[in-house]
């Protein structure tokens, strides 16, 4: 995949009539959009009494405007496109000498901009900030980067000797 | 089949107290220093009641029971870092006179692989391992049966004091220290249990499971181990808080071993209990398989050698 794809949101609103759905997301596949993930709102209708859609997908930006425009000319109504987002999540636990090694710039050195995003940290301190304390971060990543943040994570955990307890990345039921 | 069992320790005096039900004949058991045979096969109640008195089975020698007149020898001696020994010699002495081989000791196919299999390979006799890996739970056969070349990755909880201690430690709120005192005081956690709780027991496990599914030799060398000693309860408290759980978890992929706490939903297949343990096996056209169980004891890993045992018979 290269560089250039990213990680797209489309809002869209349908008409309640039968084959709707697959019929807007034709134009996604048809246009080099890849698509992560539809939720569809069945219960909940818009003022306009139609069924509303986020479909999250991943496309170069030059063929994002094609997905959009071809969404459009099938009329389907597109009430948002382009809030960018980032397409994997993951948590992290580090433990350890956290505040004494320097908390947020071991945060700034796991954010990459546009690319890797400490989205939020929780900090537990039951002996206070001096002895060991543990810290669960929640971490955006672009889609397929989730690799390389865990082996930069382990690596700046090894540096600071922190210990790092990573998710099991396999699908889990 | 008649049984000499090397190893007269929980697996051992077990394997000797239910063979007969498995349709066996224990016909020679040691210990470290002694041994009580009869061709005619061992009464248990006798062997253990004079374990329980003077410490030792018999009177005769270890020799002794290895030069008896068996059909499969039950390797059932604790298992031993580098060398495997004594396991290992008394692993290649029954190949070279043609017999079978059953173990529960994990050092000579975690530590030796190449070797055992070698004298394997010069012998009449075969060698299966079922017991080594997650006691009771029939990993390897169930392997052997989909074809190694068909599952595509193994992980799961192997190490029963482990778990308990991560499960009482999230279910509680208490500290490290406090539920190791608790898990020794019943009788889960050894003395020193540094063998369960920095994961060696468990990358063990991982290698012989490596083994049998890549086809070279891996060690303990070759696993990335790491332990749940000391682990902070603020790691079970934070992964709680987001629905989450911490398991020390094996995991053999992509040619790779590697053991160590990991993150997995709280309500998670892999989130097992107390002394519990499971096996996820992923497979090229099955998908995944689940199994859990006692993996540990003397009894259920009894059994374990016991299948092996029936599995021989049927050769």
């Amino acid at each position: 995949m290269s560089e250039a794809v990213r990680a797209y949101t489309v809002r869209l609103e349908l008409v309640d009539e039968p084959g709707e759905l697959l019929r807007a997301l034709e134009p996604i596949a048809a246009n080099g959009g890849n698509l992560l993930s539809v939720l569809h709102e069945r219960g909940n209708l818009t003022p306009r009494g139609r069924i509303p859609i986020e479909v999250d997908l991943e496309a170069a930006p030059e063929r994002f405007d094609v997905i959009v425009e071809s969404l459009r000319d099938t009329g389907v109504n597109v009430v948002q496109a382009g809030a960018e987002r980032y397409g994997e999540e993951l948590v992290v636990i580090l433990s350890g000498h956290l505040v004494e090694t320097d908390l947020s710039e071991t945060l700034t050195r796991i954010q990459r901009p546009g690319e890797v995003s400490v989205m939020d940290v929780s900090l537990s301190a039951p002996s206070g900030t001096s002895d060991v304390s543990s810290a669960r971060l929640r971490i955006a990543t672009d889609s397929g980067g989730i690799d390389d943040v865990l082996d930069s994570v382990e690596s700046l955990a090894e540096e600071k000797e922190l210990r790092v307890i990573t998710p099991l990345t396999e699908a889990d039921a | 089949m008649r049984l000499a069992v090397m190893g007269a320790g929980a697996v051992g005096t077990s394997v000797l107290e239910l063979a007969a039900e498995y349709g066996h004949r224990v016909v020679a058991i040691a210990d470290s220093s002694s041994a009580a045979v009869d061709a005619t096969g061992l009464d248990p109640a006798t062997v253990t009641e004079r374990k329980r008195e003077t410490g030792s089975v018999g009177t005769a020698t270890v020799e002794t029971a290895l030069a008896a007149e068996y059909d499969a020898l039950v390797e059932a001696t604790p298992t031993t870092l580098g060398d495997a020994e004594p396991g290992y010699s008394y692993v290649v002495e029954a190949f070279e006179r043609d017999r079978h081989v059953v173990l529960a000791n994990k050092g000579p196919v975690a530590e030796r692989y190449a070797d055992v299999r070698a004298a394997e390979a010069a012998s009449d006799g075969d060698l299966l391992f079922e017991a080594t890996v997650a006691g009771a739970i029939p990993t390897l056969s169930t392997i052997t049966d989909l074809g190694p070349g068909h599952v595509t990755a193994v992980r799961g909880v192997l190490n029963g004091t482990a778990n308990f201690i991560l499960s009482r430690m999230a279910a509680e709120g208490l500290d490290y220290e406090h539920v190791l005192a608790e898990a020794q005081d019943l009788g889960v956690a050894e003395t020193d249990p540094s063998f369960d709780v920095e994961g060696t027991d468990a990358a063990l496990k991982c290698v012989i499971l490596a083994n049998v599914l890549y086809d070279r030799e891996y060690t303990l060398a070759d696993a990335a181990v790491d332990g749940i000693a000391d682990l902070p309860g603020s790691v079970l408290e934070l992964a709680a808080e987001d629905g989450r759980t911490v398991r020390l978890v094996g995991e053999v992929a992509d040619g790779e071993i590697a053991v160590g706490p990991r993150l997995v939903p709280e309500n998670g297949t892999l989130a097992v209990t107390g002394t519990r343990n499971i096996v996820q096996l992923e497979t090229a056209s099955a998908g995944q398989l689940n199994i859990s169980g006692r993996g540990a004891g003397g009894p259920e890993t009894a059994s374990a050698v016991l299948a092996d045992v029936g599995r021989l018979a049927k050769r």
